[in-house]
């Protein structure tokens, strides 16, 4: 065993030379990462990340004074220093439709004659919101925002409106108008303290998919490639146990994969201000056993797989859905009943879970036993099948 | 004689799926002798090696190497041989001592041993002035050097070179070969591959002409070329310089003419067989008799043709020869159907119909 261990030794330190004297490869190495925060990071919508959307109020009320309110509240809405919107004017409803058709505007608010009026007269007023359903995530934003700007200031009309009836009142019948208008207001409190920061989100997930990807394509691609340019042979035919192939060739994908983890996590600390709450040794343990629940898997695509391409693409095939699966951009609870079903087969959801409790809600090692066991279990069964049959498959 | 068996070889096969690209072959080699395995692409000279090598699993038969079974005691053969395979087992990231040094620990050397090692083959195969640069930077032939250094870390017992002169100038095919002579005469027991002639000749006391995944004929050069001299045959070479398809054409409607090589535009090298053996197409013609006629025959029709013949010339037989007597086509075919013109067809079919 020692001797597997000091074998395992020498082909780690062979690839690990290898990789870090070819420039090209050390700098994409470096680079890989970077991208990857930066396109998540700055691409990914942030909770209110409208700004600057241009939409178009058509104003049929003319000189009404509530109209007016109304648009002017909607140029105010503003998030981190700009507006969220840009406002244009058009003269019809239909005028509006023909600007979104052109782009030229992401939605429209339409008020209609007689707004200002209505209100005062007592009556319920209507405003109509028109989307443009090509973008229906801008859409559904601007539906929600547009909404609220309205519903603040009916709200506000109410309350006038009750508060000029309270005041004629003998007695105070309704106490603060308010409470009355709105009963109970929500506030929020999360487990630690600070702003909800999507990519505090994101971070976990592109750490763990960096690590766990970069592992599993070195790992099956190293072999095939040594395989194809002949060196393999070399090592082969030396009196080694063949494990010891298998563990020089993981331990040195996982000194590359982690390295690349940890420059992730630094970058979204200091680009992104991504807090880690819990424990960086639990984080390290998480990507370890994560890293490990996927070593069996490589070693079986790459015993099978005769040449590097062939390697890359059945990883390829298996990382697409893996990356969405797995919850790494999306929150699982989000999808569909099947699809969480299938995000519960794949070892990545795991470690993503786990980092997501250490990093996010500063989980201990109490809180991610699940993630743990299930995580060793996946790389212990995998190992015990792709072990033998590499070594089988090795010398067809 | 009691001679020491290195290698015993017992109908060796591999199949590649219903393909047999190895097929029963068997041969020994004494200790201290150089094997060859002469053959065209695709015979399955690699596939062998790599079967005695513990790199490919036989699918029957199995060989003994230094004593120990192949197929139930591959980690003791491992430790017995040497390979260089054609494809160089270099890293180009490492530098050629760093290259030595990792296959030496991963043979389970001392560190001393290794270095003293590195330093011995180095210097004897003249690659100490490189000996730490980055084998990327090295010609093929230097890491060729490096790549026999490695092979010869553990010093086998056996050592295999598969085409180990394949893609190298003349000069380091020349102090390859003599490097391989050395490592005869220090008693390492050889068994190299190679497609030329003149390679296995000049280098082993055995060839094996294999064809197809089957060896055709074991034996030294001598003993080789000895089997067609035997059997009456001549081989000529014809130098024309209006050569055209029709004269090949009329050549080899005579019985007794076994094979027409295209050597080049103008040269033909033609192999006949004396006695009836040649008349197995039965078209009639005249009797064929000893060399002689059959020699004349050809002259008489190539000048009947039109043929200018500017020389002409009884050849000593060749391992090609041999190769194209026993195979009934020629050892380079598939380089040659490479030249344009419609010369290789009718070669080929020439071939074909004499070979039925
Ligand atoms: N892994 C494999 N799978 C399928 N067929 C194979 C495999 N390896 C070799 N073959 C086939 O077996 C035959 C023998 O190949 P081999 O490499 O042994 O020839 P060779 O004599 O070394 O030829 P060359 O002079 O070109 O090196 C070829 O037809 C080849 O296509
Ligand atoms: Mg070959």
């Amino acid at each position: 065993m020692r001797q597997t261990l000091k074998d395992a030794f020498e082909i780690a330190w062979k690839d690990l030379a290898d990789f870090f004297r070819d420039r090209m490869r050390l700098i994409s190495f470096i680079i890989m990462p970077i991208f990857m925060m930066v396109m998540t990071g700055y691409i990914f919508p942030s909770q209110n990340s409208l700004n600057g959307v241009s939409i178009a109020v058509v104003n049929g009320d003319g000189g009404g004074a509530a109209a007016s309110r109304v648009a002017a509240g909607l140029e105010q809405i503003e998030i981190g220093g700009t507006k969220s919107f840009n406002l244009l004017s058009a003269s019809s409803a239909d005028e509006a439709k023909d600007l979104i058709r052109q782009g030229r505007i992401s939605g429209a608010i339409v008020i209609p004659a007689g707004f200002t009026q209505g209100i005062m007269s007592g009556k319920q007023a209507q405003v109509t919101i028109i989307t443009d359903q090509s973008n229906p995530q801008v859409s559904a934003m601007l539906g929600t925002m547009l909404e609220k700007v309205v519903d603040a200031f009916s709200t506000k009309v109410a309350e006038e409106k009750l508060r000029a009836v309270t005041a004629m009142a003998p007695v105070p019948l309704l106490g603060d108008p308010d409470a009355a208008v709105r009963p109970f207001v929500v506030r929020q409190e999360g487990i630690v303290a600070g702003e909800p920061n999507y990519f505090q989100f994101m971070a976990p997930g592109i750490m763990a998919m960096v690590v766990v990807m970069a592992v599993m394509m070195g790992l099956a691609g190293a072999i095939a490639r040594e395989r194809e340019i002949g060196t393999l042979d070399g090592i082969l035919v030396a009196p080694i146990n063949r494990l010891s192939i298998i563990l020089g060739k993981t331990f040195s994908q996982s000194v590359r994969g982690f390295t690349q983890g940890a420059l992730v996590l630094v970058l979204a600390v200091l680009l992104f201000h991504v807090r880690v709450y819990g424990s960086l040794l639990l984080v390290a343990l998480l990507l370890v056993l994560g890293i490990f629940s996927f070593v069996g898997l490589g070693i079986l695509i790459s015993a099978f797989a005769s040449e590097q391409e062939t390697a890359m693409t059945i990883l390829m095939t298996l990382n697409f859905p893996m990356m969405f699966l797995s919850g790494a951009f999306f929150p699982v609870q989000q999808m569909p009943e099947i699809m969480r079903w299938l995000s519960r087969l794949i070892p990545l959801s795991y470690t993503i879970q786990g980092l997501r409790k250490v990093m996010i809600l500063g989980a201990g090692l109490g809180a991610i036993t699940t993630e743990i066991a299930v995580l060793a279990g996946f790389g212990l069964v995998t190992l015990a099948i792709a072990v033998p049959a590499f070594s089988k498959a090795i010398t067809r | 004689m009691s001679e020491q068996v290195m290698i015993e070889v017992e109908n060796l096969t591999r199949k590649f799926g219903g393909f047999v690209a190895v097929d029963h072959v068997s041969f020994a080699v004494p200790k201290g002798r150089v094997f060859g395995f002469l053959g065209p692409n695709g015979a399955g000279k690699s596939t062998t090696i790599r079967m005695l090598t513990t790199l490919l699993r036989p699918t029957a038969g199995t060989a003994r190497i230094s004593g120990y079974d192949l197929v139930k005691e591959p980690d003791k053969v491992r430790r017995k041989i040497g390979l260089v395979s054609e494809k160089l087992i270099v890293y180009d990231r490492l530098t050629a001592r760093e290259n030595l040094r990792l296959f030496g620990r991963l043979n389970h050397l001392p560190d001393d041993i290794i270095r003293e090692r590195t330093e011995h083959w180095l210097r004897a195969l003249k690659m100490e002035p490189w000996a730490d640069h980055l084998a990327g930077t090295f010609s093929t032939g230097m890491k060729q050097r490096v790549n026999i250094a490695r092979a010869l870390l553990n010093m086998p017992e056996v050592l295999f070179l598969d085409e180990p002169t394949l893609g190298l100038d003349p000069q380091t095919t020349r102090s390859i070969r003599e490097f391989i002579q050395d490592l005869r005469s220090q008693g390492v027991t050889i068994v190299l591959t190679t497609h030329q002639m003149y390679e296995a000749e000049a280098l082993c006391d055995t060839i094996g002409i294999i064809d197809r995944g089957r060896m055709v004929a074991v034996g030294t050069s001598s003993e080789l070329k000895k089997m067609l001299n035997g059997d009456g045959t001549a081989v000529i070479d014809l130098e024309i310089p209006n050569l055209s398809d029709d004269m090949v054409t009329a050549i080899a409607e005579v019985p007794s003419v076994k094979h027409i090589g295209h050597e080049t535009a103008t040269r033909l090298r033609v192999q006949t067989v004396a006695g009836t053996a040649g008349g197995a197409s039965g078209a009639g013609g005249a009797d064929p008799g000893a060399p002689g006629d059959t020699i004349g025959q050809v002259l008489a029709r190539l000048l009947s043709s039109g043929a200018r013949l500017a020389s002409v010339n009884m050849a000593e037989p060749t391992l090609e020869d041999v190769f194209v007597q026993l195979t009934g086509h020629e050892m380079r075919d598939e380089v040659q159907d490479k030249v344009p013109s419609g010369r290789g067809h009718s070669r080929q079919r020439v071939a074909q119909r004499v070979a039925r």
